[in-house]
Parts: structure tokens; sequence; C-alpha cells
């Protein structure tokens, strides 16, 4: 135990400028546009969130069953469901407002160039959006989404037509189903891009057995959770060795530990997905128990370890 | 919603497969017949959501059916040990609409829930009747605790080997209702949809992801637009379902 006063704990980091009074950001998908949460505790106490994958049109998503569990995850099918971005700007951000003083990550998906641009082009005008995350990685979508990520081309592409379109800084979510995440990353930096978001869920899939058929209808899905933890961290620290742009990291994050382990990696700020769906107050958790692992580490100063572990 | 931890006072079987667990703990946000619970389980990712059968303020009663590992799991689970429980999950049934003579209609697992029901709609003066759908005779449970409530009670079962041999829709065809409650499997459903002669709500099952609206896992369609089986159901109205 190193000797050290909790008031002398600083967990701020900032994320192209924009200062978080910490790290910790519920992920896209797993916290809808945030007030439902707001009802729980006072989600103020967060970093920021990203707000449910938006795209230009409303969707319904893919059939049901779209859940299944596994060891240690779970795997969701869910298709982008959400109610488009007019509906979005108009109906959901407004109630956000109410509950959340701070500004949000715009998690936008789509599915040619253009539309991704319109999207994006739309909610640069929102003043609560800090951050435009842009998901090249939905692996539940076809002809769309994951498709965008798996090439250094169309990723640079997409990232290219957006920043195009808005002076927010442009953070692109990348997939981990490729061979090498960090080669894409570059790629998306060399395009201009002001971040880097990873990773997105791995494609996996369960085959009931009294059934003999896979669990979920679109047989496959996106794997996440606890699971994936040491995945993430990986490509992480892989992509952080690559670029030199800011990393939120993502992918089974579920303690404060875990957040620890991210930002060594090379993560500025992280993202908490699955966690948020068994434990809906982990974020809340995490937030009161992160200066308490800082403590016990000898980690004054969160923005000092991002990346710490590619020293020596 | 609430978070809380509960400790279970009994857990016994009392049908082929299906078990009573009555847990203690803090239930304030239970708010209506129908709703349901999240529970937590040491070696599972994803917590189980069970319908609530009856409860008052510091007593839950759940009914499940050992179909998986989980509630396995649970089955096996004794007196004085403590599971983590989110409450007050999902919209319930609306005992407002009912009229006069609601009819309740329960298959198999789906039974629970309409119990508490029951006993609320008798609270408020009204004069439920309820069937009871199961395959066999060996499935067969709370026939006698509906029949307690003061409800008249109508059993069926598909072999015939107790009350009414057949379907809850060969008895309901022959009853006067002013509306209708049912939860139990989807065939059921279909064949009550085609059956009644009033409106009424159905109340839904669905793999689900988190139970409290989070993730969109368990999302349908109606009438209305989208609709999450976990918050804005597990109960939907007649009138609104798309079949």
């Amino acid at each position: 135990m190193v000797d050290m006063k909790s008031n002398e704990i600083n967990t701020k980091v900032s994320l192209c400028g924009w200062e978080l009074d910490n790290p910790v950001i519920p992920a896209s998908g797993t916290f809808g546009y945030g007030y439902e949460f707001a009802e729980l505790y006072d989600i103020n106490c967060l970093g920021t969130f990203s707000f449910k994958g938006t795209t230009l049109e409303p969707r319904f998503g893919n059939s049901t069953p779209r859940i299944a569990e596994c060891t240690s995850g779970m795997i969701n099918s869910v298709g982008l469901q959400n109610p488009g971005v007019r509906a979005v700007i108009d109906n959901e951000l407004p109630k956000l407002k109410k509950c959340f003083n701070k500004k949000v990550i715009a998690n936008v998906s789509g599915f040619s160039v253009s539309e991704y641009a319109k999207t994006c082009a739309l909610l640069d005008e929102c003043e609560q959006v800090g951050i435009l995350e842009v998901n090249v990685s939905c692996p539940n979508v076809h002809n769309g989404g994951m498709s965008f990520g798996t090439s250094c081309e169309s990723a640079a592409e997409v990232t290219r037509a957006v920043k195009k379109v808005t002076t927010k800084p442009v953070f692109i979510k990348l997939s981990p189903n490729v061979t090498d995440i960090a080669s894409i990353a570059k790629a998306c930096e060399d395009a201009g891009a002001d971040g880097i978001s990873l990773i997105n869920t791995l494609l996996g899939m369960r085959i009931d057995l009294k059934t003999k058929k896979p669990v979920i209808a679109n047989k496959m899905g996106g794997f996440s959770g606890s699971a994936i933890f040491p995945v993430a961290l990986s490509m992480v620290y892989r992509v952080h060795a690559a670029v030199s742009i800011p990393i939120i990291g993502m992918g089974g994050v579920s303690s404060a530990k875990d957040v620890l382990e991210m930002m060594l990696a090379g993560a500025t700020a992280v993202q908490i997905g699955a966690a948020n769906l068994v434990n809906p107050f982990v974020c809340r958790d995490i937030i009161e128990e992160l200066p308490k692992q800082m403590q016990k580490y000898g980690i004054k100063n969160l923005k000092e370890i991002i990346g710490g572990a590619h020293n020596g | 919603m609430k978070q809380g931890i509960f400790t279970i006072i009994s857990n016994e079987c009392i049908a082929k497969d299906v078990y009573r667990m009555e847990l203690e703990g803090d239930t304030s946000a239970v708010s209506a017949p129908g709703q349901f619970v999240n529970i937590q389980l040491d070696g599972f990712y994803l917590r189980r959501p069970i319908s609530i059968c009856d409860y008052d303020e510091s007593c839950l009663t759940l009914i499940y059916k050992k179909v998986g590992e989980g509630t396995e799991r649970m089955s096996l689970m004794s007196k004085g040990e403590k599971l983590d429980l989110l409450t007050g999950l999902g919209n319930g049934y609306d005992t407002s609409a009912s009229g006069e003579k609601p009819l309740l209609i329960g298959g198999g697992v789906g039974v629970p829930p309409l119990y508490n029901l029951c006993k609320s709609l008798i609270a408020e003066g009204k004069t439920p009747t309820v069937i009871l759908g199961y395959n066999t005779s060996d499935e067969v449970f709370y026939q006698k605790e509906f029949k307690e409530l003061g409800a008249e009670v109508f059993v069926t079962t598909v072999d015939g080997s107790l009350g009414t041999k057949g379907f809850v829709t060969d008895v309901m065809k022959k009853l006067d209702y002013t509306y209708f409650y049912t939860c139990g499997p989807m065939p059921m459903f279909h064949a009550i949809e085609k059956t009644a002669v009033t409106s009424g709500q159905f109340s839904f099952e669905e793999r689900m992801g988190c139970g409290f609206g989070a993730c969109m896992g368990c999302s349908c369609k109606t009438k209305y637009g989208s609709k999450r089986i976990c918050k804005d159901g597990p109960v939907l109205e007649r009138e609104e379902i798309i079949w």
C-alpha cells in the first residue's frame, strides 16, 4: 500500500480536449438514451455515455430470440434497433437533457458511406453531442456495419466522409473480427479520425441441444461480457502501439481494476457494456471503487497511466 | 425497479419439475400483479426472469419450472441462502379493465402470475373465474389455492387425467366473462385469440438480456410500434398484438 491521501487522487481524463470527471462510460447499446437509467441513480456521476447505435432511418432490428447466454458472457443480435436519427434529436436528446448535464457520445451506424455522413451531419448540429462514435463494426446487420470496418480502405472512406460533415471529434469504433485491427486503426488515423473505440463484439453463436438449432434467430450474434476482456485488452494494447490518437477501450470491462488495466494498455477512457445489463448500477459502483483501487495500486493521476504497460 | 438481497424462506417441489420459492426482502418496488423479478445466480452470466406469483410487504412467492441449468440450480437452493434480485420489473396486469366477471386463463408455468391477479381482482370486489391448463395431472398445481381465494376454478389436462380432457379453450368457449387475462405458451395464446369474445391481456415470455429495458433484446412488433417485453410488457393488450 502506497501512502496517499484520497483527496490527492485525480480521476479526470481528457478526450480531444473534452475533460471527463472520470474515464467510465456506459457503452452504446447497453444504456439506451440514458434517461431510463436516470430513474435508478444520478447519471451525472458518469464520465459520459455512448448512446444507442443510431441510423438515418428507424430500424426494428432482428427477429427474436436476440439473446443467448454464454460462460462469462452473452450473445446479442439486436440488429441496431433505433428510432432513427431525427427522432433521436427531436425526442430522445431533449428527454436526456432533463437528467444529464454533460455532453454525450453519439454512436452512429449506417449502410452506405453517404448514410453515415448524413446521420453525422444531423448530429453535428446538436450541442449535446460531444463526440461522434462511428460504428463500422456491428456484426448483426447484413450489407452494412461490420463490412466497413473489415478493410483499411472502407474504414478510411467512412472516416473521410464523416470528417467532411462535422467539426466534432470523430472516433471510429472497430471490430475485433479482422486479421489486423492495428492496421485498420492506423488507416482511420491517416484518414483524419480523432480517436479509436475498440472493441465491438466478437462474432459468436450457441446451439440449443434440445432443438439442435441456433439459439439466436439470426443464427450468430455479437459475443460480449467478461469473457472477452483479455482479447479486448490485447487489441487496445496493439492499437495503442500503432496510433497516436486517443483510444476508448472496451470489451468485457466489469470492474475498477479492469478499467485500470485498459488504461495501462493504452485507453484514455473506458466503456462498460454487457456488465450494465447484469448490474444496472455497475458504472456508478465502478466510479465509487476507482479511487480506492488507484490508492491501492499507487496511482495518483489517472492520466499518467495511459499506455503505461508499454514502457520499459 | 430496485436491487435487493433476498433470503430464501422455503423452496419446495409442488408438481413435476415445478418449484415454489418464498423469499424475504424489500418488496416495495413491486406495484402490480404480473410483474417479474430478475435473479442473479452464481456461475451464470445473465439473470433469470421469473414471474411473481404472490407478494406482500416483506415476502415474495415465485413458482418456476426446472427447464434449464439456471432453474435447476435454483431448485437445489435451500432455506437461508441469499439471492440478488431486481424487483418491480415489467408493467403487470391492469385490473381496471376487468369488468365484473373476468376470466383468468393459465397454461402450465403461466399459471403463477394469475394468482396475485386473482387475489387483487377479488379484493376489488370482482368475481373472477379461473381456467388452469396442464398436459397431465402430474403437472397440476395451485388448483386448491385459487379455490381458497374464492374463485371458481376449472382444470383441463390434455390427456384427461384430471379435470376436463382437452385445452383451456374447450372450457373458455362455454363461459360468460367480461374480460380475460392470460399467461402461458404461444400455441395456447393463438387458440385463445381465436376463441375469445372480449378484450383481454396476454403476458408474454421472451429471452431477455437485462430485463429492465436497456438492451432491446426482447423487442416485439405491435400495432402501435415496437415494444420491449421486459419494460413495456410483459403484458400486452389484445388489440395491440400482431399475431
